[in-house]
């Protein structure tokens, strides 16, 4: 089972799934942001294992791989900035209490 | 200077006189007069100058006109307008009456409103008329005498609410101004559809030119041009307004309400007469009208009270004489009695004004009677005015209205002849019981008004005799010898061209004293004399010799067997109550049933559009809780659905 594509997307799908659950589900803006990590990294797994499963692919997969992970740092830098900003204002972390935009 | 700069400098000056009359004339107080009678009496010199010029045939006025070009009033592409003055000898005619009146009227007008606190603003205005008037009879293009046309109509209305304090005055100026507006359209719609059909507005040209059109349209345009002559010169059934225009001071009932201002109806029809020789049924139309008026007004006046009521039937009857001689093809007849009109009546109204200030304002003849004694320089005055309107030879009057009435006989129009015989009588009636009333018999006023009766200072004198000598002699300058006539002859360049389309190549007949055109003389002068005598023995006379009491007794049993006749006229055959009932009444219910529907039904659906977007909006609001989380599920939820729908569907 170990050499097996189907197994690398059941992982890939659970850990995305994961992450959408603690994203809707958790009230603490960080652990929301470490949850959107956790879907990245989901689809990342997701991308790889074409990349190694699929020879046509070639080196493709790995490529795309890299450049979520570049994009997911900056996303995660840019996410927590903003996180402390508002928490410095708010003086809380949790999102339920960030209701400024309402009316 | 040459004549460029002096025909544009007698429409300009009282254009000065106005502005430094309008901005420091507070400041003048009783000396205000001083630079608009200047400035009007510089413009006098000049058109009379420009008139001997124009009317001996002299360069450069010649025989064909003499031309400005001033400046390019509006270029824009294919619609051109140019701004220029054009003087022919019928804008000679109109400039003699215009300034001369005018300059008379003015210096009347120092003795008349010396005591009124508005005594700066009034010569302000009149001076403002001046300018609109002299750029009426100048202007070469429609477009410009469109602009002098609404120019008149604005100083009318200032100058009918001149005292706009009076409710009545201000009421009088607004009737005149709408019911003018009325006519305007038609001639503002008559001028686009020349611009339409011939693409220019010069007048020139467009009477070139406008044999091209064909006979429908033509009968149109001057149907049209016809209309706001009717409005101007207050041609039935817009008729209405200048009797109640007399709420005015007097000196502007003889210059615009007389003399000038609705001659101008008269003098565009005159104008453009080649466009009507070519439409015979719109011809038909201005001499039925014209008729009509002069019946119904005369008719009127015949039971007025009230003095200046009386000559302002006076003058509608005798501006429908001219619209009738128009429509019969007598167009120098229709600008003889134009000019002779302008003075006589100009005289009477001045004269009347007179009256009215000795008697300490009070305009009702029931007031009055015997004032030949007391006031004696307007009495005679007045009595050659009213001898000449009423067409005893030899004044004024009568050589001109003989000759609408010969020419309308001659040219096959028998009934305009036939009704204007009867109004020749009522003419003679009217105005010789004004004078019974006024001048002779006894006082029937208050004593203390008797007492204090005093003749008008020179300042008002002076002018009402300046006036009575062309309202004696006028008709005998320019109406002999009968058949060849000076006034023929002026103008005979202007009408020559309409005439020879009107006619058809037809032989002009002959004069012939002796034959029918002695007789019409006969007669008409034979029910003048008749009009006369009997208004003599109703209400009384006292010339020389020759002393008849009033008989007031014989009056009443006359109006109690015609109770109907004599109740229309005292109401003025009920066209005001018709008018109120049509336009007051039912077009004001048809007015508040229109802006319910606009209120209730076009703003209703607009404001439910309005609202219910509101509406939707403030519900809608709900949804957006400003919560992330919720937002997510959201996406969350809309991505499911868009992949589960495109597995489920698209994929099988």
């Amino acid at each position: 089972m170990s050499d097996s594509l189907d197994a690398y997307l059941v992982l890939s799908g659970l850990l995305f799934a994961i992450g959408s659950f603690g994203f809707l589900a958790r009230r603490n803006a960080i652990s929301m942001l470490m949850s959107i990590e956790l879907m990245l990294n989901g689809v990342n797994l997701a991308i790889v294992s074409f990349g190694a499963f699929i020879p046509a692919l070639g080196a493709q997969g790995s490529v795309i791989a890299l450049i979520v992970i570049a994009v997911a740092a900056a996303e995660a830098t840019v996410g927590l900035a903003i996180v402390i900003a508002i928490f410095r204002n708010k003086h809380t972390p949790l999102v339920d209490e960030y209701d400024s935009m309402k009316q | 200077m040459s004549w460029d700069q002096l025909v544009p400098l007698i429409a300009a000056l009282p254009l000065g006189g106005f502005c430094v009359t309008a901005l420091i004339g507070r400041r003048l107080g009783k000396g205000a007069h001083w630079i608009p009678v200047l400035a009007v009496f510089a413009a006098w010199l000049i058109s009379m100058a420009a008139a001997y010029l124009a009317l001996s045939g002299t360069a450069p006025f010649g025989a064909g006109g003499f031309d400005v070009r001033l400046f390019e009033w509006i270029p824009a592409g294919s619609f051109q307008v140019n701004a220029g003055f054009y003087v022919d000898n019928l804008t000679a005619c109109l400039l003699i009456v215009v300034t001369t009146i005018g300059l008379l009227v003015h210096v009347y007008s120092i003795g008349y409103m010396s005591h009124d606190p508005g005594y700066w603003r009034f010569f302000a205005y009149l001076n403002l008329f001046m300018f609109s008037m002299l750029l009426l009879v100048l202007a070469d293009s429609f477009l410009v005498v469109f602009v002098a046309w609404e120019l008149v109509g604005l100083c009318s209305y200032l100058l009918i609410g001149f005292w706009y304090r009076k409710r009545s005055a201000a009421l009088a100026a607004k009737k005149a101004f709408i019911v003018n507006r009325v006519g305007d359209i038609g001639f503002a719609l008559g001028i686009m559809l020349i611009f339409v059909s011939l693409g220019t507005l010069d007048i020139r040209e467009v009477i070139a030119r406008v044999g091209e059109l064909d006979g429908a349209r033509i009968t149109i345009i001057s149907l049209l041009i016809f209309a706001g002559a009717m409005g101007k010169s207050a041609q039935f059934p817009l008729h209405v307004w200048l009797p109640d225009a007399m709420e005015g001071p007097t000196p502007v009932s003889a210059l615009i309400h007389a003399a000038t201002m609705v001659n101008a109806g008269v003098y565009l029809v005159a104008r453009t007469n080649p466009i009507f020789a070519q439409a015979p049924s719109a011809l038909v139309v201005v001499a039925a009208i014209g008729i009509f008026t002069a019946i119904l007004a005369a008719s009127i006046a015949m039971t007025q009270t009230d003095i200046k009521r009386v000559l302002a039937y006076s003058t509608l009857s005798q501006l429908g004489y001219m619209f009738a001689a128009l429509g019969v093809g007598a167009w120098t007849a229709a600008i003889f009695h134009l000019m002779t009109h302008g003075f006589f009546k100009g005289l009477l109204f001045l004269g009347s004004g007179s009256v009215i200030h000795a008697v300490h304002e009070e305009q009702d003849m029931r007031q009055m009677g015997g004032l030949a004694r007391k006031i004696p320089i307007t009495y005679v005055t007045m009595l050659i005015g009213s001898l000449a309107i009423a067409g005893i030879p030899p004044l004024a009057g009568f050589f001109s209205k003989d000759e609408i009435l010969g020419e309308s006989f001659k040219n096959g129009f028998v009934w305009v002849w036939a009704v204007g015989f009867a109004v020749a009588g009522l003419t003679a009636f009217y105005m010789f019981r004004l004078m019974g009333l006024t001048f002779w018999g006894s006082f029937r006023g208050p004593k203390a008004v008797w007492d204090r009766v005093h003749e008008s200072p020179p300042v008002m004198t002076i002018p009402l005799v300046l006036l009575a000598i062309p309202a004696a002699l006028l008709g005998m300058a320019l109406g002999l010898p009968f058949g060849a006539n000076t006034i023929a002859a002026w103008l005979k360049p202007v009408f020559e061209g309409g005439q020879a389309v009107l006619r058809g190549g037809a032989e002009e007949a002959t004069f012939s004293l002796f034959g029918v055109d002695g007789t019409l003389i006969l007669a008409s002068v034979t029910v003048a004399v008749v009009g006369l005598v009997v208004a003599w023995r109703l209400f009384g006379a006292e010339l020389a010799g020759l002393r008849l009491a009033a008989r007031p007794e014989r009056v009443r049993e006359l109006t109690a067997r015609l109770p109907f006749l004599y109740r229309a006229s005292l109401n003025k055959w009920w066209f005001d109550d018709l008018y109120h009932l049509l336009f007051i009444v039912i077009g004001g219910r048809i007015a508040a049933a229109i802006w319910w529907f606009d209120r209730e039904v076009v703003d209703g659906t607009v404001n439910t559009i309005g609202g219910g977007t509101i509406e939707a909006g403030r519900g809608l609001r709900r949804i957006q809780t400003g919560r992330v989380q919720n937002y997510a599920l959201g996406i969350a939820v809309g991505l499911i659905v868009m992949a589960g729908s495109y597995l489920l569907l698209i994929e099988r």
